[in-house]
């Protein structure tokens, strides 16, 4: 508890002795991780392979991106737009997949999202392909690096308190519950699907928000967005921090992207380092950094433990 | 839409040999995924870095050699085989730890191993990409309707059914394919009997990387070599192997045949949007047979 409320001060005061660039860091940092602990609701807590959540981070952004430049409607709805876009897509491809389950489920939902990406990779016109969006008109209070960073950690943190909540929830035991067993969830009279799709549209949702977030600390959008390796490499920061933790993934993205931000400056070579860091993960900490730290040091009656099929 | 009114019949069956040349690249790479699938378990992800390789170390042995016909025929046998001395390294030193590990993690293993394996290509052949220059014997193109063909993808589509043909043959009728398609039903059951489990997943392991770097080292004179190579293939080659079915060799062939050709025939219809068709095509097939067009292994 002392030491959260002292990350939430530190975080807080941090633009008034950080540089620039280490501003612009920590915001990624915080949309990184929202889109992270998004994607660990389904697949932490859902037992959901989710292979290309990417795709809502990038529809999000780009719905709103494109209703800030190509719209003159007030900057409200663009902000509204981005959540509620990723929402949608999420909803009609949770209808297709949610059917599948494990591997299967996973493929299904990478085809569909790589189907949405050759879409926005080619759609010149309007989504200016493989070039995207840059320099998007920003509403004025969010146009300085420190005013989008303090944007940045309202909304995160009230995203992080909302997804807390839920998994929390009634609704949220349910769903771990189907994680855990679905047959005998099923058997007890839960609608495992409808449980599931809900699970898939919030997620979904909250990784739209953290696209919205990118383009205000970034100011453009990208197809590389919504392509599958950014997902693998979301799908590894949940791992790294552990997922079956709650603050895990934000965990995870912290180190991936402060590694990839400081081994780039040394080295050309960061993939290398990453995937070696990654070997080394899976060999001896398969419960992620936040897991092991849980295990170790917390009661044992804390630790999540899940039985193998 | 006004590209459609363009659409002739020479170009048209231009365009579907052009897709079947396309199609065997894939099946070839695609099976070995799937043989790996099937068996092992593992889905890779670094086997189209292994694809990328093998294209990079065939243009290194085409050059050692003078860059003439002798060096990219050797370069067509020695690619594969370093490429497969490679995987038997990868399997013996990391893999054959992992089995029991949860899919997952698997997964993500191998898509560390293709982290690795993309800046080890970059460290050694650099940033630059490459071109191979096919045989005198396959340069130049013949003409169908009046319409250029290249000699290439005639030697392809050759290539291709062979390869199709070796590999069930060795699935089929050698005792240690046999052997291999028992264990991918019941891999407990065929170590009970006395059979070394391990090597026989090595084998596996190693006949599927081999492909990948045979893929690699066919398309070498087609295309550029480039460090983006095994985006692409990997993703093409998963989606054959989910909608034919996984671990079916004859549902990898069918599958790339759909990629492929969908491909081929969406560049003629609507070029902007080519590469959206194969993903249509493949949702459409998920959609209504989820679990791949012919039976999978598992």
């Amino acid at each position: 508890m002392v030491v959260g409320l002292g990350l939430v001060v530190l975080l807080v005061v941090a633009p008034v002795f950080l540089s620039r660039f280490y501003v612009y860091l920590l915001a990624l940092i915080l949309v990184t991780g929202l889109l992270a602990t998004s994607l660990n609701m389904v697949l932490g807590y859902g037992g959901m392979y989710q292979f290309h959540h990417a795709v809502f981070y990038g529809i999000g952004a780009y719905a709103f991106a494109l209703m800030l430049s190509k719209t003159t409607l007030s900057p409200v709805f663009a902000f509204v737009a981005g959540p509620v876009a990723a929402a949608i897509l999420s909803l009609v491809m949770g209808l297709i997949c949610v059917r599948l389950s494990k591997l299967y489920f996973g493929m299904l939902q990478l085809s569909l999202g790589s189907l949405v990406w050759a879409v926005v990779f080619r759609w010149y016109s309007f989504t200016g392909g493989d070039d995207g969006i840059h320099g998007v008109p920003m509403p004025p209070f969010i146009s300085s690096i420190t005013s989008s960073y303090y944007f940045t950690l309202i909304v995160a943190g009230i995203c992080l308190c909302a997804m807390y909540l839920i998994i929390n929830s009634p609704f949220g035991r349910v769903f771990q519950a189907i994680r855990d067993n679905p047959e005998r969830s099923e058997a007890i009279g839960v609608n495992v699907r409808l449980h599931q799709l809900v699970g898939l549209v919030i997620a979904g949702f909250f990784g739209g928000i953290a696209g919205v977030l990118f383009v205000a600390v970034e100011g453009s959008v990208f197809p590389d967005l919504m392509f599958w390796t950014l997902s693998l490499e979301i799908l590894i920061m949940c791992l790294l921090g552990g997922w079956f933790t709650f603050l895990g993934p934000m965990l995870g993205a912290a180190i991936i992207v402060t590694l990839r931000t400081i081994v780039g400056v040394y080295t050309a070579y960061w993939t290398m380092v990453l995937a070696i860091v990654l070997m080394v993960l899976i060999f001896f900490l398969p419960q992620g950094v936040l897991g092991y730290l849980q295990a170790r040091f917390l009661t044992p009656g804390t630790v999540v433990l899940r039985e193998e099929e | 839409m006004e590209n459609v009114a363009n659409v002739t019949l020479p170009g048209l069956a231009q365009q579907i040999l052009v897709g079947l040349s396309r199609t065997t690249i894939l099946f070839i790479v695609s099976s070995g995924l799937s043989l790996v699938l099937g068996v092992l378990r593992i889905p890779n992800l670094a086997h189209g870095s292994l694809y990328m390789i093998g294209a990079f170390l065939a243009y290194s042995i085409a050059t050692l050699f003078g860059g003439g016909s002798t060096g990219f025929w050797l370069a067509l046998v020695l690619a594969p085989v370093g490429v497969a001395v490679i995987s038997l390294a990868v399997e013996r030193g990391i893999f054959c730890r992992l089995y029991d590990r949860e899919h997952l993690m698997l997964l993500l293993f191998t898509f560390a191993l293709m982290l690795f394996f993309r800046d080890a290509v970059k460290l050694v052949w650099g940033s630059d990409y490459r071109s191979l220059a096919a045989p005198s014997l396959l340069e130049g193109s013949f003409s169908i309707f009046d319409l250029p063909f290249p000699r290439y993808n005639l030697f392809l589509l050759i290539v291709g059914p062979l390869v199709a043909v070796g590999l069930w043959l060795l699935t089929n009728k050698t005792k240690i394919g046999k052997i291999s398609r028992a264990a991918a039903v019941d891999r407990d059951m065929v170590g009970a009997v006395g059979i070394n489990v391990s090597w026989v997943f090595a084998f596996v392991f190693i006949i599927g990387c081999f492909l990948a770097g045979l893929g690699g080292a066919l398309v070498a004179p087609t295309q550029n070599i480039t460090q983006g190579m095994d985006h692409t293939i990997i993703m093409e080659a998963f989606l054959i192997v989910i909608i034919g079915g996984l671990g079916n060799i004859w549902g990898a062939l069918l599958g790339a045949l759909i990629f492929g050709l969908t491909d081929s025939i969406g560049i003629l219809v609507w070029p902007q949007f080519a590469i959206v068709f194969p993903y249509v095509a493949v949702v459409i097939v998920l959609t209504f047979r989820p679990k791949g067009l012919l039976k999978a292994t598992w």
